[in-house]
């Protein structure tokens, strides 16, 4: 049957990034230092509140509905500077796509970061680009046995600390790591751990850039959000073709100076609208330098160390994760034939005519600083600026008045008519609170709370305490007799002297 | 089986069928199906023995577990149960009295008791306990028999004018319909209803005929008596509504106001529970020894 010539599966080729060093290599070095160390040790970071509680700087304390940031801590109901972070988030993605492309995937995703750190491990252990590539199609010896088995081994042992560092965020990490190094830990600890371990192992040791090519959707979004402005890692294939090497490249010289200048072998570009077309176009007037062979000596250095296994020389393409190593390796290569670096750069698809022409290179802060990039950063900003507003002013007091509504008032001995209101009073501070409730109506409206003397009402330390207030208003009172009135109840704290306000209502007979 | 043939257009061997020159190729379902269908009737065999499976005639087959929904949700309640075990064993040693003392029983019993309330005594109190015309309103600070907390206990655990228990509350109005004439009958309403204004009970005609028939329970300055379950008739409550018509019919034919013992049916964490919540929904009063 026909269907079998042509199979949908293509099996991984497995890749074996040689080691680099360079400019990016040592940003990407720092990134990693940074962002696995902000991981694991933030959880053990401490943090002192007060007696009442937890004194980790970083917590999401699920069981009681609290978020604790260093110095900020996040009720259930303020769940919109969640919200708040996530737009920053989204807005912050736009901004960096369109100013840097793929830039979080080549740096900062955690995909990307283990990844890197899985491969440091593979490299230590089974050797650089061509031992690896040797061990692998080796058969299965002793030494292969014992090499492979000894960096899974390594993998899995970082695996497991990734994982257990994640549970460490949903606890007070030092009991938390008591309990599971006595194996009294809940249940769905130990079930976080597994999870994500396997995760790690199998996404950062095996998968790899499968991840990003057939798993994520980042680059379908982000392809949509970069435009020809947008800097990001690309040959300049007008510098460096044609490419050869050695004989082949001498040969190339005398054809060319015996056929004049002409233009082979050129990568592709993607076409984006508004951008003419160059691989089809001849191009006539051809500087002097194309008279000779092009800078790229095909010596496949972009290609070794590329961790997607991709020819960054094909063009933009959906699996380079611009994490910009192939540029390290070619400026390597640039300096030692003696030829300018920048061969393979952060380059806008906007700069390839123009370059290409003859034209100076346009500086990456034009790039950058775009209306559309500035924009987007004002926006973000904005965010930012509103969200850190909201922290300062939210109100350290808050109160929740429910009137209830069955009955709506009752009519007492003395012909009299109480309100009921379910009063929630949150207290936000490590210790025990008393706040005074008074309602904004004639005095001989009298409040009092359920089970407690007076019009205090007693909280202990961080929590929210539900009392039943009543407002009880005598016969002749005027809210007494009309169907409603609004008023206004007052909190006050008596420690501080702060107040905030509900406002509500007050129901009455309706005598005409 | 001999025919065996290899159709030469496909290169697909055929089932050897032919229907007017028309031949069947043989393509037979994947190895993986198959095997995924075999190990499901497998499944299904295992199944049936272990879980209930075959519908019989008033029940079905059990199965070797044991296991059943019904079962899971007696589990859960269990579970729910025995959590609360603590608590409820703490309320039921706790002196309703001392409740106070105790915030967090308080607050268990006051939730429980909130459950307990909705699921016995809202139809007739209502489910915001404000009752009715007949049923009380156990919102406001007006009791029959007493608005302490262990006089609600009591009178929650042996009902009113009910003949199941024989400690329950007992009083009854006369219907004086059948003792005095219909003239009587508006003269002393009209009377009863100027109570609340402040009239004394005993003077004027009215006041005659409530000294002669009412005094006895209500009082002779109107106030009723907690010890007999009679009303106070001076304040702004009426149980059985407050117009002429309603008071004229409460008098000539004697209400007759029942609640069950809820001693029988409730326990004695939910009956202390239902007590607590009753005493704290705004009317509780605290112990008098007057009264008692």
């Amino acid at each position: 049957m026909s269907h079998k010539d042509t199979s949908l599966y293509a099996a991984r080729v497995p890749i074996f990034p040689r080691r680099v060093n360079g400019k990016f290599r040592r940003l990407k070095w720092a990134i990693m230092a940074v962002t696995l160390a902000i991981y694991y040790i933030t959880p053990w970071l401490r943090w002192d509140r007060g007696p009442n509680l937890p004194d980790q700087a970083v917590l999401i304390d699920l069981a009681n509905r609290r978020f604790y940031f260093f110095w900020i801590e996040i009720w259930p109901h303020e769940f919109y500077f969640v919200a708040g972070l996530l737009v920053m988030a989204g807005l912050g993605l736009f901004l960096f796509t369109a100013a840097l492309g793929r830039v979080w995937c080549g740096y900062a995703c955690p995909q990307t970061v283990w990844t890197d750190l899985f491969l440091v491990v593979e490299r230590w252990i089974q050797g650089d680009r061509n031992a690896r590539m040797k061990l692998h199609n080796a058969p299965w010896t002793g030494r292969k046995l014992r090499l492979k088995g000894t960096t899974w081994a390594a993998w899995l042992l970082i695996s497991v600390a990734t994982g257990g560092a994640w549970v460490f965020y949903f606890a007070d990490a030092p009991t938390l790591a008591r309990d599971l190094f006595t194996l009294q830990a809940p249940p769905v600890a130990w079930f976080t751990i597994a999870i994500l371990t396997a995760t790690t192992f199998t996404f950062g040791g095996f998968m790899r850039e499968q991840v990003c090519i057939y798993m994520c959707p980042w680059p379908r979004i982000q392809g949509a959000m970069m435009d020809d402005g947008t800097l990001t890692v690309a040959y300049r294939d007008w510098r460096g073709e044609p490419r050869g090497k050695g004989l082949k490249r001498r040969e190339m010289a005398e054809e060319l100076r015996v056929t004049g200048p002409q233009l082979g072998g050129r990568a592709p570009l993607i076409p984006m609208p508004g951008v003419p077309d160059t691989t089809t176009t001849p191009r006539l007037s051809v500087p002097d330098r194309l008279a000779q062979p092009g800078d790229c000596i095909d010596c496949n250095a972009c290609v070794n160390v590329c961790p997607m296994g991709i020819d960054i020389r094909d063009g933009q393409q959906l699996a380079c994760i611009t994490c910009a190593l192939c540029i390290d390796a070619c400026d390597q290569v640039m300096e030692k034939v003696g030829r300018p670096r920048g061969l393979i750069d952060y380059v806008a698809l906007s700069d390839a005519p123009r370059e290409a022409a003859g034209g100076a290179p346009v500086s990456a802060w034009r790039h950058i600083l775009r209306p559309r990039n500035i924009v987007y950063f004002a926006l973000w900003s904005l965010v930012g600026v509103a969200l850190v507003f909201a922290l300062f002013v939210r109100p350290e007091i808050e109160m929740t008045v429910a009137p209830v509504r069955n009955p709506t008032f009752v009519t007492l001995s003395d012909a009299s008519v109480r309100n009921a209101y379910d009063v929630r009073v949150l207290n936000k501070n490590g210790e025990e609170r008393s706040f005074l409730l008074s309602p904004s109506l004639d005095t001989t409206v009298a409040l009092s709370v359920e089970g407690a003397p007076g019009q205090i009402v007693t909280v202990p330390a961080d929590t929210q305490e539900r009392v039943r207030v009543y407002l009880t208003a005598p016969p002749d009172a005027p809210a007494a007799n009309r169907d409603r009135t609004d008023l206004r109840l007052w909190v006050q704290d008596l420690s501080s002297g702060e107040r905030a306000h509900v406002d509500t209502n007050f129901n009455g007979k309706d005598t005409p | 089986m001999s025919n065996k043939r290899i159709d030469p257009v496909t290169g697909t061997e055929t089932t050897g069928h032919q229907w007017d020159g028309i031949e069947e190729l043989n393509n037979p379902l994947p190895r993986w199906w198959l095997w995924t269908f075999y190990a499901t009737i497998l499944f299904g065999v295992i199944y049936v023995i272990l879980f209930p499976a075959w519908p019989m005639v008033t029940s079905a087959t059990g199965g070797l577990l044991g296991w059943s929904t019904r079962g899971d949700v007696a589990a859960e309640i269990q579970a729910v149960d025995d959590a609360q075990a603590p608590m409820r064993n703490r309320l039921v040693e706790t002196d309703l009295a001392a409740l106070g003392d105790h915030p967090e029983v308080q607050d268990f019993a006051r939730d429980a008791g909130a459950a307990v309330f909705r699921t016995n005594c809202s139809q007739c109190h209502g489910a915001g306990a404000a009752g009715g015309i007949g049923y009380p309103n156990l919102l406001d600070d007006a009791w029959l028999w007493g608005g302490d907390i262990d006089t609600i206990a009591t009178t929650i655990r042996h009902g009113i004018r009910n003949e199941d228990d024989p400690d329950a509350r007992w009083s009854q109005m006369p219907a004086f319909g059948e003792i005095l004439s219909e003239e009587e009958i508006a003269t002393l309403t009209a009377h009863v209803m100027s109570l609340p204004d402040g009239t004394d009970p005993l003077a004027g005609p009215g006041g005659e005929l409530f000294d002669m028939n009412c005094t006895s329970c209500h009082g002779m300055d109107g106030k009723g008596d907690q010890s007999l379950g009679a009303p106070n008739l001076t304040d702004a409550i009426w149980l059985y509504g407050g117009s002429e018509d309603q008071i004229a019919h409460s008098i000539s034919r004697g209400p007759f106001g029942v609640m069950p013992a809820w001693g029988k049916f409730l326990s004695e964490a939910e009956l202390k529970a239902v007590a607590a919540y009753v005493h704290g929904l705004g009317g509780g009063t605290e112990e008098d020894p007057a009264t008692n």
